[in-house]
């Protein structure tokens, strides 16, 4: 908690994201259940999420909020339920699907591709929008250059947004853990989605990497009007920055609503500290 | 001793001063079979790179694909419309490697994709023998119209002689080079190779279908497996044969590195002048044969010192 007052000036106040208008649900997760063998990871968890709201997904470890990032964007399918997105119903996608309609996402353990530079990192991010044939790029034709020098231009502004332009040619195993979040971040703008779900963005960060990831998140939702979803550990962060919160313990959801509805709330209170049976 | 230490690091080169002509011939022998290699274990490399997989049947798509090419043509059909007819196969069986075997065994470990490898070999040993019989065929290199002939190229009173296919091998193999360089490394679709490579999960969350990848790449292979056993069988004939020397792609790789595209050549190159040379110079003092296991030793020597190749990447684990 001794972080939020800093965190909260880096962000430019915590009142930034509230003061925002938010839209209509564009998508919602119905009666979702999920289990692998005997375990539960996920039971009947409903929510929804409105648009340009940045919505938290919290909860103890094991509470499921990895499992649900990862059947929201098709990794995992739900034994049971439904989600609903971009006026369509799914009772689980393929995660190519998942990319195609506009979802993007970030991993708790970074998954870059290691071999590569910043720069192609970040333009696999627009594998989705090139729409050059095999044979126009294998003899490299001009419309394949072409194609290619404008999505460069897209990725050039995401680079210069989340301020890694002086390490673009860098391959991202050199990078320092703060820096290659940052670029799995921008990988996932990149698809230009309109849903990003963050898995832990802040995990493993000093605080001067949280301050910037933050600032990250915040101008993201800001500037280009992007839903977000997000997991987070640390409490500071989640209630200065998240519009609503839900909460998640074995698998069910104990709570949902605003930050501060979520913490005076008795049964968070004692997931989060233990109860005496 | 003195004689023995004479006849193994002196008299070779002196031999090589006294005759260039011979040296000339010897090297640009070993440069071709180098060439040859290096095409097998181009194969090799893109599947390897994309999907982690050593796809031990490389050598059989070789011979099975000069074996439609030319069982095809058997049949009447003509020259250029059983390429292309080839090419459908080979995309065909793409799309069935895909289907029948990555996909059910996507996410087990390298080593059962291996053994799924092994199976496919046998699967296209029987399916070719089957269909075509298991007598050695005869390239229809006239039909394809394949130069013929040699060029002879005077040097210092002797010649050099170059056969044309030999020529015409190395400038096709060098133009596939260069565009499956550019592809991989300027493209969307190389992009895309490199990150199905790096790690499945960001890339499936960017929306690249490990499905479409891996038909791709192995249509890309069964390319060059066409191209190698045209070469190929111009050079000899097309037989089963050509399966076991398709394992001389093994040290190649090992040479060369596993994941690299110019290493692979490098490596062909590499190993079939230096098994030419060796036989030709030192052959007679060990009576001869060091073809056959020269390129395992070389192998066996970068394996000790260099095990990442000369330009294969070196695995860092951060722990």
């Amino acid at each position: 908690m001794s972080a939020q007052p800093q965190i909260a000036e880096a962000a430019g106040g915590s009142n930034v994201a509230p003061a925002r208008t938010l839209g209509g649900v564009i998508l919602s997760v119905e009666d979702v259940s999920l289990s692998f063998g005997g375990v539960n990871a996920l039971a009947e968890v409903s929510f929804d999420v409105r648009e340009h709201e940045i919505r938290a997904i919290i909860g103890p470890n094991g509470a499921g909020k990895s499992s649900m990032l990862n059947v929201m964007n098709g990794f995992y399918q739900p034994q049971r339920g439904i989600i609903r997105f971009g006026g369509r119903e799914f009772h689980g996608m393929k995660p190519h699907e998942a990319a195609r309609m506009g979802i993007g996402r970030t991993f708790q353990s970074i998954a870059l591709f290691r071999g590569m530079t910043v720069l192609d990192n970040i333009m696999t991010g627009r594998n989705l929008k090139m729409r050059g044939n095999l044979l126009q790029e294998l003899l490299w034709l001009k419309g394949a250059r072409r194609e290619e020098a404008e999505h460069r231009r897209a990725v050039e502004e995401i680079i210069d947004f989340l301020e890694i332009p002086h390490v673009r040619r860098t391959p991202v195993g050199q990078l320092p853990y703060g820096l290659q979040k940052r670029v799995e971040l921008a990988r996932a703008l990149a698809m230009e989605p309109t849903l990003l779900l963050l898995d832990e963005p802040m995990a493993g960060m000093n605080l001067e990497e949280k301050q910037d990831m933050c600032r990250f998140v915040l101008e993201v939702n800001d500037h280009y009007g992007t839903t977000i979803v997000l997991i987070e550990h640390d409490m500071g962060v989640v209630m200065d920055i998240s519009d609503r919160v839900v909460v998640l313990d074995y698998g069910r959801k104990i709570a949902d609503g605003t930050p501060d509805q979520v913490r005076g709330n008795q049964t968070v209170i004692d997931a989060y500290l233990g109860v005496a049976h | 001793m003195t004689h023995l230490l004479y006849s193994i690091f002196i008299d070779p080169f002196v031999q090589m001063g006294a005759a260039p002509d011979l040296l000339a011939q010897t090297l640009w022998e070993g440069l071709v079979s180098g060439i040859l290699y290096a095409l097998i274990a181009l194969g090799f490399v893109l599947i390897f790179k994309a999907s982690g997989v050593f796809n031990f049947a490389q050598g059989i798509m070789v011979v099975f694909s000069a074996l439609t090419l030319v069982g095809l043509n058997e049949h009447g059909v003509p020259a250029y419309l059983a390429l292309a007819l080839t090419i459908v196969v080979m995309l065909a069986l793409a799309f069935a490697v895909e289907r029948v075997i990555l996909r059910p065994l996507v996410n087990q470990p390298e080593i059962i994709l291996f053994m799924a490898t092994f199976g496919l070999t046998y699967f296209l040993i029987g399916l070719g023998e089957l269909i075509f019989g298991g007598d050695p065929k005869v390239m229809i290199s006239d039909q394809l119209r394949l130069p013929s002939g040699s060029y002879r190229i005077p040097m210092s009173g002797g010649y050099v002689q170059m056969q044309k296919i030999d020529i015409a091998a190395t400038i096709i193999a060098s133009i596939m080079v260069a565009a499956l360089a550019v592809l991989f490394n300027r493209t969307r679709i190389g992009r895309a190779l490199r990150a199905v490579a790096d790690s499945h999960r960001a890339a499936l969350s960017v929306g690249i279908s490990l499905e479409q990848i891996w038909v791709i790449v192995w249509f890309a292979a069964g390319v060059v497996a066409l191209a190698t056993g045209i070469m190929w069988g111009a050079r000899s004939n097309v037989s089963f044969a050509l399966q076991i020397i398709a394992l001389k792609a093994l040290p190649v790789l090992i040479l060369g590195g596993f994941t690299s595209i110019p290493g692979a050549i490098i490596g062909g190159i590499i190993i079939g002048v230096g098994e030419k040379i060796g036989e030709f110079y030192w052959g007679p003092l060990l009576g001869s044969g060091i073809e056959s296991w020269f390129a395992y030793v070389i192998a066996l020597v970068f394996l000790l010192f260099r095990p990442q190749g000369l330009f294969g990447e070196r695995i860092i684990e951060r722990l």
